[in-house]
């Protein structure tokens, strides 16, 4: 499939009543590329995706483009876009193959054409011999394959998926989740995924938007939201995050902390520093940066979550093996390496040569 | 306790079965009687129905053209206009809603009248069955509104047409390749009550009837009026069996459609 850039110069959009759901927004998305527009609800990401679609129209001045062309005029069905919907909005009128098929007919492709791109597209989500049956007779999941198979079948110059997975439970999500990512690679297709789910964001997106209140608050890859977010939000709403208030910057690259002192030269003068949950160790006293008591421990099975009290009101969040049990008021010492410790908001992240040594 | 109430229920159902169904079984009867004040022993016959069918044939025609006739007008009419409703704001779909059921809310004398008023000089129509025609739709129109209505409202009708305008369907496509399809129950269930109400109206179809243009109700009132009383028996005979056929046909088909769609 040739595949088609998208660019959105200054798209915002206010509600009638006033209401801003998405300020003016810039955005390209390369050709063959997927985007993750990512978020809380009401962030302004459907908004961007109906807009893409052309279901919705931008406020003045906004443009879309497909590739070269400018398509802000256009309604829905003259874009050549293919959507994937959260409740599958299949047709329960008609049987699998008339649901897949409904846009080529509509497009008046002859009856050969028909018959192989069905045979072709019900291949791709693995629904062979399904054609006839009826929607009401389909489970979730194979739902959302005919609504993907349905999409894909007109060949559109950009898929488009609003929460496709939102309506699954969470193991056929998973399942789901790795078919459309191999599914994407396969076509080569330019796609934009709306979600609040952050593990789909993080296995699907060649790139992620993570957005706020209307606008985005971080558009790189998956790496780099998770280990440079470039504000609290985007390190909190990724995964989970720990602050710990620093009190002093002492010489060395010293910070003192609750608990005990942190090495972390990058941080000189930080009033605070945020580090991963899975990035702190475990230590032996000689070792121990920080020192604490066990006040819960949350097991998990794959892992075992610890909340580990500094004194001071100061609390961390431990994610660790699950296989030691720990108890409540255990004494714990913790090692926070250097390369674990940034600053959101200060742009301060571990260099190149601690991330190395890390690693 | 869970017998007295078996009983209270039984007294119940035997008491609502006493008005319902054996004044019907009386009329039957009555129609088949020889003589009904002399009573069964009179005999059995089919006299009376055959005398109604000779003199009242043409009125049984009227009331089933008029009713199929009253359900095209209603559908074509109906369907487009609750789409409508679902797509404009709630505030003037509600005030569009209770001014489609005045019609039914004010005696279907004053619609008569009303009509009458407006256009009783264009004789031509007036004397048309289509002037009676018109008269059943504004009285039957809401019965087809509100069911379709009600369909569209919960059949995720929005998001349905979404998902055909990406794939390239114009309006005209999606609204009768997705929209009107997805609303046949409704649409059977709205023509269950307009094809019922129409066959039975009799206020506003009694103003506007010529000699010419009598609807069953019409002449089984007049032959209740002028006639003897087994004759307007029979006639309510003829009345059942003309439309329980009908209604049981609508009503097998809207299961069969809710069967096939039933998510």
């Amino acid at each position: 499939m040739t595949s088609t850039s998208l660019t959105l110069e200054g798209c915002g959009r206010t509600f009638p009543g006033g209401q801003v759901a998405l300020h003016p927004l810039d955005l390209t998305v390369a050709a063959g590329e997927t985007l993750v527009l990512l978020g809380p609800s009401g962030c302004g990401k459907t908004t961007t995706l109906r807009i893409i679609s052309g279901l919705e129209s931008p406020d003045a001045g906004g443009r879309v483009r497909f590739g070269e062309r400018d398509v802000t005029a256009l309604p829905i069905e003259k874009r050549d876009v293919g959507m994937v919907f959260q409740h599958y909005a299949l047709f329960p009128n008609m049987n699998v193959a008339d649901n897949i098929t409904y846009g080529l007919r509509i497009k008046g492709l002859s009856r050969d054409t028909i018959r192989q791109r069905l045979d072709e597209v019900m291949a791709m989500v693995d629904l062979q011999g399904f054609g006839a049956r009826r929607i009401h007779e389909l489970s979730g999941g194979q739902k959302q394959r005919v609504a993907l198979a349905r999409a894909i079948a007109v060949r559109p110059k950009i898929l488009l998926f609003d929460e496709p997975l939102a309506a699954l439970d969470a193991k056929l999500r998973d399942r789901l989740r790795l078919e459309i990512g191999q599914l994407l690679r396969k076509l080569g297709i330019t796609a934009v995924y709306v979600t609040h789910d952050q593990a789909e964001a993080m296995a699907l997106g060649d790139r992620i938007a993570v957005m706020q209140a209307g606008r985005i608050a971080q558009l790189a890859t998956p790496r780099e939201i998770y280990h440079r977010p470039t504000s609290i939000f985007v390190a909190d709403f990724i995964g989970a995050v720990n602050r710990l208030e620093v009190h002093a910057t002492l010489a060395d690259g010293l910070l003192r902390v609750s608990g005990g002192e942190l090495r972390a030269p990058h941080l000189a003068g930080a009033a605070a520093v945020y580090c991963r949950p899975e990035d702190i160790q475990i230590a032996a006293d000689g070792n121990a940066d920080v020192r604490g008591k066990v006040r819960q421990s949350l097991f998990l099975g794959q892992s075992q979550r610890l909340l580990v009290d500094l004194g001071d009101n100061a609390c961390l969040q431990v994610e660790t093996a699950s296989r030691r049990r720990w108890r409540t008021e255990d004494p714990i010492g913790l090692r926070l390496p250097p390369e674990a410790l940034f600053h959101p908001e200060r742009h301060a992240y571990p260099t190149k040569e601690l991330e190395a040594n890390h690693a | 306790m869970n017998r007295l109430r078996f009983y209270l229920q039984l007294g119940f159902t035997l008491w609502v079965c006493l008005f319902m169904i054996v004044p019907v079984i009386m009329s039957v009867m009555a129609g088949l009687t020889t003589n009904y004040f002399v009573g069964l022993e009179s005999g059995l016959t089919l006299r009376w129905v055959q005398e109604v069918w000779a003199l009242y044939a043409d009125t049984i025609w009227l009331s089933i053209r008029l009713a199929l006739a009253c359900l095209c007008f209603t559908v074509l009419l109906g369907v487009p206009a609750a789409y409508g409703l679902l797509r404009s704001k709630r505030r003037w779909a509600n005030a569009m809603e209770e001014a489609l059921l005045l019609p039914v809310a004010i005696p279907g004398l004053a619609t008569a009248l009303a009509l009458l008023l407006a256009y009783g000089h264009m004789r031509g129509f007036r004397e048309s069955w289509l002037f009676i025609l018109i008269g059943h739709v504004l009285f039957t129109l809401p019965f087809m509104i509100r069911p379709v209505l009600a369909v569209m409202r919960g059949a995720r009708l929005a998001e349905l047409e979404e998902a055909a305008a990406s794939l390239g369907a114009g309006f005209r496509q999606r609204f009768l390749g997705v929209v009107v399809p997805n609303c046949v129950g409704g649409i059977l269930a709205g023509a269950l009550m307009v094809v019922t109400l129409s066959i039975g109206e009799f206020n506003i179809t009694w103003m506007l009837h010529t000699p010419l243009n009598k609807t069953l109700p019409v002449g089984l009132a007049d032959s209740y009026a002028s006639m003897r009383l087994e004759i307007g028996s029979a006639y309510t005979l003829l009345f059942l069996a003309m439309t329980l056929p009908l209604l049981v046909v609508i009503q097998w088909a809207g299961r069969v459609a809710n069967r096939s769609r039933t998510p």
